[in-house]
């Protein structure tokens, strides 16, 4: 099984996101923006970092990259795909998710171990986990703030697809405390805080982290 | 040549930290009278031609595309004489 992980100009967080698909037993396959084909992986994560230096608005530019086209057709067939932090922005500048990420409402930048709860364990990146389940993993962001009209909202809560909620504090003024959310079909997730950052004991909080990785693994070798 | 105008600002409903931080400094400074601030951008584009109602319609389509996300986002667009 293999797992790309796309490049951007200003991605941080794509070593670290290779790392962990390689510490799920997965195949990493390093991604680049400029690439016009996905190299025949069976799933991406967008990683964090500051794509095009967050000019425009985050994720903006880095929507448009070459990449993303065959990434955009390929999540609509149902390809796994997670954004994480910088990545989650790119999703919802692609529509790929609804809302948006805005600047933290405290106006600081955010940098703590999170506490969450999985909301749905359903979901491509979830299934490692039980509904309900709390883990701690890193969040660092300055515009992490979701919104989305109350419809929106509503219809996200109706229809499971809040996949973690902040709990403890909401870090960044997001709306519901909403830390990710998924697409109608669940391959797509979003997720603000860095599960990437709590693979291992020696660097992370805790290795939380790691279920994203390795259910994504586990629902393509059911597939 | 000629030039259009963007003007992206955020929707009413979603926060401006950036406008309220500005509206703090305003406050500290001593200027008066001021009950909220909101902060958006401009875009000046240059056309390489005539502003011919195709040229605008492109640029509006921009606007909605890559300038602005309609998500969060209000624009409104002039041609400048």
């Amino acid at each position: 099984m293999t797992i790309g992980v796309v490049t951007f100009p200003g991605s941080l967080d794509d070593s670290d996101a290779l790392r962990a698909v390689r510490i799920a037993s997965g195949d990493a396959v390093s991604l680049w923006h400029g690439d016009a084909d996905l190299r025949g992986v069976d799933a991406v994560v967008l990683p964090g970092g500051f794509s095009y230096g967050d000019y425009l608005r985050c994720g903006a530019i880095a929507r448009f990259a070459p990449i993303m086209e065959p990434l955009i057709d390929a999540a609509r067939g149902g390809m796994p795909i997670l954004g994480i932090c910088n990545g989650f922005q790119v999703l919802c500048e692609a529509h790929l998710l609804p809302g948006a990420l805005v600047r933290n409402d405290h106006r600081k930048f955010v940098c703590r171990d999170q506490r969450l709860r999985i909301e749905n364990a359903s979901t491509a990146w979830t299934s490692s986990y039980e509904d309900g389940q709390e883990i701690v993993i890193p969040l660092k962001n300055g515009e992490g703030g979701f919104v989305a009209d109350d419809a929106t909202l509503d219809r996200l809560e109706g229809e499971g697809r809040v996949v973690a909620r902040y709990l403890e504090c909401n870090p960044n003024g997001s709306y519901r405390d909403i830390a990710g959310v998924a697409n109608e079909r669940g391959n797509v997730v979003g997720l603000m805080p860095h599960p990437e950052h709590a693979v291992e004991t020696l660097t992370g909080p805790s290795t939380d982290g790691l279920g994203f990785f390795t259910s994504v693994l586990m629902s393509m070798a059911a597939a | 040549m000629a030039r259009v105008v963007v003007d992206v600002m955020l929707k009413p409903e979603i926060l401006d930290p950036q406008g309220k931080a500005v509206h703090g400094a305003l406050d500290r400074l001593g200027f008066e009278g001021v009950s909220s601030v909101r902060q958006g951008k401009r875009f000046e584009i240059e056309l390489a031609g005539m502003a011919t109602p195709e040229a605008v319609a492109e640029i509006e389509k921009a606007a909605s595309t890559l300038l602005s996300n309609p998500v969060i986002e209000d624009f409104s667009l002039r041609v400048e004489p």
